[in-house]
């Protein structure tokens, strides 16, 4: 398994097509989007590749908008979603630095592996909200699935090609403030209305994020932000790590849940 | 792999998952982007490829093949200095040194793109770098000057010390 960086296949596909043929089905292959995830993984000596896939020459960044839908390339930088439409918006600006937001990716954020000392991953949250399909390629070929679905199943089995959502009527964002732009936030929370629906979406209290089902359904019965807020602990189980507590986040999760659900309103 | 570096054609000889940092620093000789945290936090990296400020830790020189990619080395020299060059030196913006690199290119990426910029674009600008030293406000004066094209480069004068040797008086026990 060890090896040299000399023994890693290099493959920089120049279409879509080439790009779902180098991936092939996933089996040994290392993608790199960005780079910011994975190339200090390499560089620290934690990972090396047997085969690299590298996804910047493949035609796979574009922004569409079009007949009140919003379809998004995996390979779009983050600084490329800052004008798009909350909570999606909110979350790309408060990723890392200005630099590193022109590097980063949607795709690399989604596929983004669980973060050890500190959350990572937070657009997943706003693409939950949003109710976000992704379209992906891997064994089986290619099909579509509800973010949420994909998250819990693995990204990293698939090579995410494209994300796609509704406008929604409104969105709304609430984090742990970050003390400056080379933090992570703790937690991410992301909420959003389309058409008449409610999504709720949180990364941080957990390996990946999650879609908040008894908030959803507790504040689509009552219209109770506050009351809605509080079942957030039955959606996810707040976990430990560099950066914060499980307990901290269990207290502060309810307030930012609270305060998502009433700006959007 | 080929890469242009300040106006002059390599051919790369490092695997295509080196890093450009790599590339500049042991295969090139190119020292002036550091090696900071290594994993995109810090901006001591920061050079620009293709005119956009890059962190050269993260990026794969595969990923960049036949790029243009400029470092501090390419902006000026001593004896004509570039006016972000000409700017940190009038206000006093590098102390270590350490981060300067990083600063001068995203902040002669700032100076490219046409137009003016306020103190707080500059900030924004300039966020994902780091400096231990200088409290940061001197760097944002000296940035914020070469932006909004208040620098006088022909008028900075640089003392590079004695230019003649016999002149250069060793003390008995200094470093030297």
């Amino acid at each position: 398994m060890a090896g040299t960086l000399e023994a890693t296949e290099v493959v920089v596909p120049t279409s879509r097509q080439d790009a779902v043929a180098a991936f092939g089905d996933g089996g040994d292959v290392t993608v790199v989007a960005g780079g910011t995830i994975v190339v200090p993984e390499i560089t620290h000596g934690r990972l090396r590749p047997r085969r690299a896939v590298l996804l910047g020459k493949a035609g796979l960044a574009h922004v569409t908008r079009e007949r009140g839908r919003t379809t998004i390339g995996a390979m779009t930088a983050v600084s490329e979603l800052e004008g798009l439409p909350e909570p999606l918006g909110a979350t790309a600006r408060n990723v890392a630095d200005i630099e590193v937001r022109r590097q980063a990716t949607l795709g690399g954020n989604l596929c983004a592996p669980p973060g050890v000392e500190s959350p990572r991953g937070d657009l997943q949250a706003a693409l939950i909200a949003l109710g976000a399909q992704v379209r992906s390629a891997g064994p089986g070929g290619e099909r579509t699935d509800p973010v949420e679905d994909l998250l819990v199943t693995g990204p990293e089995g698939r090579l995410v090609l494209e994300v796609e959502f509704a406008d929604p009527q409104a969105g709304a964002q609430s984090s742990v403030r970050r003390p400056h732009a080379h933090a992570y936030t703790i937690l991410n929370v992301c909420a959003a209305r389309t058409g008449g629906e409610v999504r709720v979406g949180v990364s941080g209290a957990g390996p990946r994020a999650a879609r908040c089902r008894a908030v959803e359904e507790a504040f689509a019965q009552a219209g109770d932000a506050e009351a809605a807020a509080a079942r957030i602990l039955d959606d996810v189980t707040p976990h430990d790590d560099a950066l914060a507590s499980a307990w901290y986040r269990s207290r502060t999760l309810p307030v930012l849940v609270g305060r998502a659900l009433t700006d959007l309103s | 792999m080929r890469l242009t570096v300040n106006g002059v054609e390599h051919d790369v000889l490092s695997p295509p998952l080196a890093t450009l940092l790599h590339v500049l620093r042991e295969e090139l000789a190119i020292t002036s982007p550091k090696a900071g945290c290594l994993q995109g936090g810090c901006g001591a990296c920061t050079v620009l490829v293709d005119g956009e400020p890059r962190r050269a830790c993260l990026t794969p020189i595969a990923a960049i093949d036949g790029a243009s990619v400029s470092t501090v080395e390419g902006l000026g020299a001593p004896d004509d200095l570039s006016v972000v060059q000409a700017a940190f030196h009038a206000h006093y913006a590098a102390q270590c040194g350490f981060c300067t690199s990083g600063f001068m290119m995203a902040a002669q990426a700032l100076v490219d793109s046409d137009g003016q910029a306020s103190r707080e674009e500059v900030i924004a600008a300039l966020s994902g770098h780091i400096c231990r030293c200088t409290g940061y406000v001197k760097i944002i004066d000296a940035v914020t000057a070469a932006v909004n094209g208040d620098v006088r480069t022909a008028e900075t004068d640089i003392d590079m010390g004695p230019r003649d040797e016999e002149t250069i008086t060793l003390v008995p026990g200094s470093p030297a």
